[in-house]
């Protein structure tokens, strides 16, 4: 049963990164291209961020609920980086909301502009920030020691803020894909192509540097990445796709170019859940919070498994028409 | 700033905010669901712009809710971390429920709002339907959960752990049921009325507006019913709450000695050390009829309770009173609304009237936030009621008032900004119709 609470957590997080990634990345692109974006940026988001955002709800509500420790830890000794998502949360969805409904065009539009843009690199970086500290092993394991030690140390260091870039760029790149698709003239297609080019090549070279990094701190993220297939498939499988999604660019396949970007990021993923795995929360003192020692009790983790099950029957279909009416439209009309 | 006194605060101003959101959520849907099906029966077209403009209404508040529901879904561990610790596995289910219920309501938003040209006319009013259903049943979820502190089930508590863990008894507590009808019932009148209020002070404004008018109408259905209900379903609740939370309900009726009748005490100013209220007004066997549905039945005390479990008496019966006096204004209303729209129609444009609502507008919400202060600082010094203090589940980490201050900017901010973009948004109607709705 907790293999498939697992399941779904790493479903809910593949979303959150693909969907709503995509959605805070817009705002990160919006930085690069400006004015250009705006439009197809706002008509492309407005009808799902809210439904993506909830892929977001459905992870922390799966780690509460199945493993309350893991989240009472990560908000015990992360509570500054989650405090800064949070606020980078607020502040991006009014400022998207207010901009694109407000009917009076005005300076405000200038203010929430600006809002949704800086909020948009907020979120992203301080969850890429949390996951590096879950890996780095900084966290204590209990609260014992100074302020610094204890709330900022296992944060505020090298290897969080490296992930913290990597995972502002995937939310850039998989922005940059996603409007290739939305992009309603050829000036903004090449501009977002040429976007999806520039940040493809600073992932790759921030991935490159988090693997570096970790070495810095002794994290051997080298010798355990050796030594999982599943992790070694996945970077071969994300390699190879490469050309393939280049070529999709090139031909303005956009179907094929967001299921491979989808792919590539589903492997980043699972490669960095194999290197993980069984380990939840790397711990200061060398112990780690794993699935096993920190799942809740069997009744629970049953409850949310039919829980989780209906949920899915319900929403997936749900999803799909959402996605069907609103973003394969233009395919049909085209 | 002592931390545990920053952390109540910043959990009682974000709790403040969301709640508001979340009755218009449970409750505006289906305002607009009513003005799309008066559209497509009467074929007059300010239902259609009713129907669009409360959708966008809907669309800002709802999105705003959804931020603001995610903040608590955090702060749920940022600051009581004990709490979830042990609550999280027994409580986390109805949650999970939860989840499901507001991804459906945010896809059946999407569908309604942006699907008018895109899809079949039926599965866009479907879309708006389930709206409004998803919308009152996410509520009813959390609000089971809140049930559960206060009348925690589904496990036995053993040397500070939980063990045996029922997660169905857990939702299914003996508050559950009480606490969500009271609620929902609470969110409908409360954003009628205001939705009501809002569009009577734009009708005193544009004399005669059939838009306003029939948004008049449509708000106050909704209201009056539920403003006439809810009295029953208060009273249903206070017989609970005086069998599960005697301190609790000693505390709304700052009832300091246990007695045998009791009576209602209304109003008055009750003194913590002496034990008693003063000014208030006494009415015998009042409260014992309606805490047991017997004038002579005892009627426990805050005598039975030791004093350092007492909740603060003076804010939870404060609270209770003005959750009392603006539910009857609203009731009041209601009733009034009902004989006008029987007899006596011509009423419903008289100026007193729609100055009435005018005024009504906040009460509402007023009352739902009294409401809930009742229930958490009525619980209080407990976070599971008889099993955690609050104190035991505080956040370690000290400096919580920064947090605390940020989050009431931010959110003394955002309710400014909403509060512009709706006057925006109402009084664009009038400049503009064909402006609402203008990204399809």
């Amino acid at each position: 049963m907790t293999e498939l609470v697992i399941l779904v957590l790493g479903i809910a997080v593949l979303f959150y990164v693909l969907l709503g990634g995509a959605d805070f990345g817009a705002g990160i692109v919006e930085l690069v291209t400006g004015k250009r974006g705006i439009d197809t940026i706002s008509k492309a988001i407005a009808p799902v961020w809210e439904a993506n955002h909830i892929w977001l709800i459905l992870a922390v509500v799966i780690l509460f609920n199945g493993f309350p420790l893991v989240y009472t830890t990560l908000t015990t000794y992360l509570h500054i980086p989650l405090f800064i998502i949070l606020l980078g949360i607020i502040f991006r969805g009014t400022a998207f909301t207010f901009r694109y409904y407000d009917t009076v065009k005005d300076n405000s539009h200038k203010y929430y502009t600006q809002l949704f843009r800086i909020s948009s690199l907020l979120t992203p970086f301080f969850l890429g920030v949390t996951l590096g500290a879950i890996m780095l092993g900084k966290i204590p394991a209990q609260v014992d020691g100074t302020f610094y030690a204890i709330f900022v140390a296992p944060w505020l260091n090298l290897f969080s803020f490296t992930t913290g870039i990597f995972l502002t760029l995937l939310f850039g790149w998989l922005a940059a894909i996603y409007l290739l698709g939305e992009a309603q003239d050829e000036e903004s297609f090449q501009t977002f192509a040429k976007t999806s080019r520039i940040f493809f090549v600073l992932l790759v070279v921030s991935g490159l540097s988090v693997f570096l990094v970790s070495e810095m701190h002794e994290l051997n993220f080298f010798s355990r990445f050796l030594h999982s297939s599943v992790a070694i498939g996945c970077v071969l499988v994300a390699t190879a796709i490469i050309p393939f999604l280049w070529a999709g660019i090139r031909q303005r396949n956009n179907l094929q170019t967001r299921f491979l970007a989808g792919v590539q990021t589903a492997c980043i993923l699972t490669g960095w859940f194999a290197i993980q795995f069984p380990v939840m929360i790397y711990l200061a003192d060398g112990s780690a919070l794993t699935i096993q020692n920190s799942q809740a009790p069997e009744r629970t983790i049953s409850l949310l498994v039919y829980a989780l099950v209906a949920g899915i029957l319900l929403i997936f279909p749900a999803f799909a028409y959402l996605f069907k009416v609103f973003k394969f439209s233009q395919n049909k009309q085209g | 700033m002592d931390d545990f006194l920053a952390a109540r605060l910043q959990m009682t101003v974000s709790f403040v905010f969301h709640i508001v959101f979340a009755c218009i959520g449970m409750t505006m849907p289906w305002l607009m669901f009513a003005a799309e099906l008066k559209w497509i029966k009467t074929g007059r077209k300010v239902y259609l712009d009713l129907s669009k403009a409360w959708a966008r209404g809907v669309a800002i508040f709802f999105a705003v809710g959804a931020v603001s529901g995610t903040v608590l879904s955090f702060e749920l561990g940022l600051l009581w971390p004990k709490f979830m610790e042990h609550a999280g596995a027994i409580i986390g289910m109805p949650f999970s429920w939860e989840g499901t219920a507001f991804f459906l309501e945010a896809i059946a938003l999407g569908v309604f709002l942006y699907g008018r040209d895109r899809v079949n006319k039926r599965v866009h009013l479907f879309s708006g339907l389930l709206v409004g259903i998803a919308g009152v049943v996410s509520g009813i979820f959390v609000v089971a959960a809140n049930a559960w502190m206060n009348s925690p089930s589904g496990f036995d508590w053993v040397n500070g752990q939980a063990i045996n863990i029922d997660p169905v008894k857990a939702m299914f507590n003996k508050a559950w049921f009480q606490q969500a009808l009271h609620m929902t019932i609470a969110a409908f009148a409360s954003t009628s009325f205001a939705v009501a209020g809002v569009h009577a002070f734009m009708l005193l404004r544009h004399k005669g507006n059939e838009f306003h008018r029939g948004a008049i109408h449509i708000a106050l259905l909704f209201g009056a019913v539920a403003a006439i209900l809810q009295p029953l379903s208060g009273d249903i609740s206070a017989k609970n709450v005086a069998k599960l939370q005697p301190a609790k309900l000693a505390a709304m009726e700052s009832l300091f000695k246990t007695s045998e009748p009791a009576s209602l005490v209304i109003g008055g100013i009750p003194d913590e050390e002496k034990e008693e209220v003063k000014y208030g007004i006494h009415i015998p066997h009042l409260l014992s009829f309606l805490a047991h549905g017997d004038p002579n039945a005892e009627v426990e005390g805050l005598d039975k309770t030791s004093k350092e479990n007492w909740p603060p008496v003076a804010i939870v019966h404060f609270a209770f009173q003005i959750m009392v006096f603006m539910g009857m204004l609203m009731m009041g209303a209601g009733i009034l609304f009902l004989i006008f729209n029987f007899k006596w129609k011509e009423n419903l444009d008289k100026r007193w009237w729609l100055k009435l609502l005018v005024w009504l507008t906040p009460v509402g919400f007023i009352a739902v936030e009294a409401g809930w202060i009742v229930t958490e600082v009525g619980r209080q010094p407990w976070i599971i009621y008889g099993i955690m203090k609050t104190k035991d589940a505080v956040t370690p980490m000290p400096g919580v008032q920064y947090p605390f201050f940020l989050i009431t900017l931010i959110y003394l901010a955002l309710t400014f900004l909403v509060f512009i973009l709706m006057r925006r948004q109402i009084t664009a109607v009038h400049k503009n119709p064909q402006n609402i709705n203008s990204h399809d």
